[in-house]
């Protein structure tokens, strides 16, 4: 029986009803708030709180006030999902009278799928920093994948760390070799750089110099960089993908004589930690994350809080390249980093308890503005004041987004939404400009940047207005221009306007015909795109 | 030029003349636009032609005809006596007198990433450190007065691991990109009339304020209202003009060849009038490992007529001896011809074509051996000396140490200066 012709334009009216009914529903659900428990940590917070405030007053800094909880919340959620909070996220958090209310929010955050998704792509430029590398042997999208995997699954960070040192297999199969192949180039695998590679990341320490010569400043040996690369040095490629499986002994060829000779594996500190047997590979992995292995807990300690803040702990350094943990510590700074690090240790190396124990820290909730003027910035950051670091090209982008949708932009939203999102994200990155393996680094703005946010075609999508976009809802749903300016700030600055603020943006709404209303919401948020305020972490 | 009165001079005669007399103090104030400057004394400028895959210098610079590596390329005599280079560039051969032909470029980078880091830095990968481009350290070497355009800037192409990069030098010392010359900037205009233009930029004013109390150090430390100025400053720049050519003669453009590549060259020299202080333009299509001679072919027809055209035309605009021109790739190919018909990549002995700067034009460096059989060529030549090379043409000091941020100071360069160039 063939169907009446009139179905296909009938099913064509359908479609377009639907999209547009999708488009014009109430932005804001009624989700039920964050229900995860957060840890118990008061005990360790109030440790590290302490000596934080010992540290300040041993310099004369007095700490800075306590930041008020949006900003906190605009912090939080841009370091846990690299983006700025939904109008309705914002909406739920007013509303949420809990004292401890931050608490839970962490919390909240720490289960949603874009922290898994963003945290792992932070710790893979880490492992295996942003290079292609050769695509037979090497696959960063699955490598990524992987690591959401496994904070998905809160898998405990030794473990992890474990997988991606000693996994043998094919790097599609066993995606945690992907830290291994991405060394492979040149039709070998360059054990230096897996060895230098390791340490850093996980043990943050840059033995590197030590490569051709005894380090000029730090202790460390050729000899120790050596018996390091040893341990890659039964590494192959083979049809089963990589393993342990070389014949031929590791040699090490001297660069003034020219004469070879043969290494073992050995570890530069802390040989009781390494077993005497296993694959060399195995056997790193197990010294690496033994539980009295410091550097490690130190190491991951350091990174998070400067994936959290936008710099790392021990600011003067870089994030890789720690004191060793039993150096004199003038300066205060070891003691705190082993608070964050002993507690790390011993809950299980768990990652979001190091991260909820960070976020109630009072550096964490202190304001960006100085106790007393006069104590700015120039001298090294104390965190009495939370600093301003720049937000990388992804939290910037991904707050455009966000602040154009209302909506929240998570695992609910039509995959449309969430496609679009990420094919913008990645090209405006590239425009941008993708900071590389050292994204926390220091780094000023370009102008090219400034030009992508002031005229490129990106921003011009998502602040024309259009029924799609924040633009047209902000200036059809308030009740009046003040409205108009409370909701473009609360979406792109996460606070509400300054009185003076409010004025004239007020005055400027409401000085244009109707018809141009929209047109003076745009120019509003175009305005807050291109403020500091909007590309800062404050 | 045709002047009325039987006596004067056209500017620059006039300042011939002056100089010449000493009289150079008592001629009314010009301004020292870099335009107006011309012949040695002009600050420099490099160009790099970027051959992106690793250009096969068996079918460029180096053919060897009749050889069992040679393929079916045949080679023609050049304007330098004794040289030959492959038919397929037959306009440059007619200019090759501007040029020195190196040879012998060793390295032992053979990946195209890998590689390209190499040859674009002078410094093969570290794990600890990014090295800037040699566009990037001449950039920040050498600052322009006056020159409101960016300084470093890529033409026609580069992008991920083939945009000459900053490095530790910072983020803005990248280039700035421009992937299709001469058909306007992106990002360049507002998206919405002056008026609220003006309401816009008003309207930060009042953001920025209210975000500076109470943060005014370390709002000064963001540099972000200085880039949002300068942006602003380059939108409105009269300098643009450079990145168009609608002025130019229609022969002038034709010259170049209608293509991407061949448009990005003529933009070089502009901005090079202009003073930019480098510029790369990308020309990507090399990487033959199948079809090598088919490929070369269309290759060459879009590097010979853009090629040989850049060079006449900085001789025309008195150009040359104040800018370097650079035509490297990454790699070069292999002499060995694969059962696919093509070549594949070799670091151990490729060419490259470099001139103007007041280096030594005419000179042959290096030699590959016509059988094959040897791997290093004669007289090695590495990317290091290369760019110690022209660094010290356009004087910087390459062994000047810069203080990294990771607190190991490097060089500039690693390298030997190659006395052949050297004038």
């Amino acid at each position: 029986m063939r169907l009446p012709a009139v179905i296909a334009p009938l099913a064509v009216v359908a479609a377009v009803l639907g999209v547009t009914g999708y488009a014009v529903q109430a932005p804001v659900s009624n989700r039920p708030l964050p229900s995860s428990e957060p840890s118990q940590l008061t005990e360790t917070v109030q440790r590290l709180n302490a000596l934080l405030v010992e540290n300040w007053s041993a310099h004369g800094l007095a700490p800075a006030e306590p930041a008020d909880d949006l900003t906190i919340l605009r912090r939080l959620t841009l370091a846990i999902v690299g983006t700025v909070p939904s109008l309705e996220e914002i909406r739920r958090f007013e509303k949420d009278t809990r004292p401890d209310r931050l608490a839970h929010w962490t919390a909240g955050l720490l289960e949603d799928v874009r922290f898994h998704d963003y945290f792992a792509e932070r710790l893979a430029r880490a492992y295996v920093g942003v290079e292609g590398g050769q695509f037979i042997v090497f696959r960063r999208d699955r490598f990524t994948d992987w690591l959401s995997e496994q904070l998905r699954k809160h898998r405990p960070y030794d473990g992890i760390v474990r997988d991606l040192i000693a996994t043998d297999g094919v790097w599609t199969d066993k995606p945690a070799v992907n830290f291994i192949s991405a060394a492979y180039s040149n039709d070998a695998f360059d054990e230096n750089k897996l060895a230098g590679r390791t340490v850093r990341a996980f043990l943050g320490q840059r033995i590197d110099c030590a490569q051709c010569h005894d380090h000029p400043f730090a202790h460390w040996k050729q000899a120790e960089f050596e018996g390091l690369a040893a341990c890659f040095g039964k590494t192959r490629m083979s049809i089963v993908g990589v393993d342990d499986g070389r014949k031929e002994p590791f040699e090490v060829e001297d660069r003034k004589t020219l004469v070879k000779r043969q290494v073992e594996p050995a570890v530069p500190f802390g040989a009781e930690w390494m077993p005497s047997t296993g694959d060399p590979r195995e056997r790193l992995a197990a010294w690496v994350t033994n539980p009295d292995n410091r550097r490690l807990d130190r190491a991951i300690a350091n990174r998070v809080w400067g994936l959290i803040f936008g710099k790392p702990f021990l600011t003067e350094r870089p994030v890789d390249d720690l004191p060793d943990p039993d150096e004199a510590d003038a300066d205060g700074q070891n003691q705190i980093l082993d608070v964050l690090a002993d507690d790390f240790r011993a809950h299980n190396r768990d990652l979001r308890r190091l991260v909820q124990v960070i976020a109630a820290s009072q550096a964490f909730r202190a304001d960006s503005r100085a106790a007393s003027s006069g104590s700015g910035s120039s001298g090294s950051c104390r965190w009495e004041t939370f600093p301003l670091v720049r937000l990388r090209p992804e939290q910037v982008v991904g707050s455009m987004l966000q602040a154009s949708t209302i909506r929240t932009i998570d695992r609910n939203s039509h995959l449309l939404t969430r496609a679009l999102r990420f094919s913008r994200e990645r090209d405006f990155v590239e425009d941008f400009g993708d900071p590389g393996e050292n994204e926390l680094g220091e780094r000023v703005g370009t102008v090219p940047q400034a030009l992508l946010r002031m005229n490129g075609n990106l921003q011009n999508d998502l602040v024309q207005p259009n029924p799609f976009n924040a633009t047209t809802r902000i200036a059809n749903d308030a009740e009046d221009p003040a409205g108009c300016v409370e909701v473009a700030y609360l979406v792109c600055l996460t606070r509400r306007p300054t009185p003076e603020e409010a004025e004239h943006f007020a005055k400027e709404i409401a000085g244009r015909p109707k018809k141009e209303r929209e047109q003076a919401v745009a120019d509003l948020m175009w305005t807050l795109f291109n403020s500091t305020e909007f590309s800062w972490n404050h | 030029m045709a002047v009325p009165f039987p006596l004067a001079l056209s500017r620059r005669q006039l300042l011939q003349h002056a100089a010449a007399l000493g009289l150079t103090f008592s001629l009314p104030a010009m301004e020292a636009r870099a335009a107006n400057r011309r012949g040695a004394e002009r600050p420099m400028s490099l160009i790099t032609l970027w051959m992106q895959g690793g250009p096969s210098q068996l079918e460029t610079w180096d053919p060897h005809p009749g050889t069992a590596i040679g393929g079916p390329t045949q080679a023609i005599a050049t304007t330098i006596p004794g040289l030959e280079i492959a038919s397929l560039l037959p306009r440059m051969a007619e200019v090759m007198h501007h040029t020195s032909v190196i040879r012998s470029l060793v390295s032992k980078e053979g990946d195209h990433e890998r590689g390209s880091y190499h040859v674009l830095t002078g410094y093969r990968p570290d794990p600890t450190v990014v090295h800037p481009s040699v566009g990037a350290v001449l950039a920040h070497e050498l600052p322009g007065k006056g020159v409101e355009i960016p300084p470093h800037v890529s033409l026609a192409g580069g992008a991920g691991f083939t945009l000459p990069r900053g490095g530790y030098l910072g983020d803005e010392y990248d280039a700035f990109r421009i992937y299709e010359p001469g058909r306007g900037l992106v990002n360049m205009r507002s998206r919405v009339g002056d008026d609220r233009t003006t309401r816009r930029r008003d309207g930060l004013d009042v953001v920025e304020r209210a975000f500076r109390t109470g943060r005014e150090q370390q709002i000064k430390e963001t540099l972000h209202q200085h880039m949002v100025e300068r942006a602003v400053a380059m939108m409105s720049s009269e300098q643009l003009a450079a990145f168009d050519f609608d002025k130019e003669p229609a022969a002038v453009v034709a010259g170049y060849g209608a293509s991407r590549f061949g448009r990005g060259c003529l933009v070089a020299r502009r901005l090079v009038q202009t003073g930019v202080r480098s510029v790369q333009v990308v020309l990507d299509g090399f990487d033959t490992h199948t079809d090598n001679f088919e490929g070369c072919k269309t290759q060459a027809a879009l590097l010979d007529p853009a090629f040989s055209s850049l060079l006449k035309d900085l001789v025309v605009h008195d150009l040359l001896a104040s800018t370097i021109v650079l035509c490297i790739g990454e790699f070069g190919r292999t002499p060995r011809i694969n059962p696919l018909d093509g070549r594949d990549h070799w670091p151990s002995g490729f060419s490259c074509v470099i001139a103007g700067g007041g280096l030594k034009a005419g000179g042959v460096v290096g030699a590959t051996d016509p059988t094959g059989a040897k791997r290093e060529p004669e007289r090695p030549v590495t990317v290091g000396d290369l760019y110690s090379t022209i660094y010290t043409a356009m004087s910087v000091d390459p062994a000047k140490e810069i203080n990294t941020p990771i607190g190991r100071p490097i060089k500039i360069c690693e390298g030997q200066v190659i006395r052949e160039l050297m004038g």
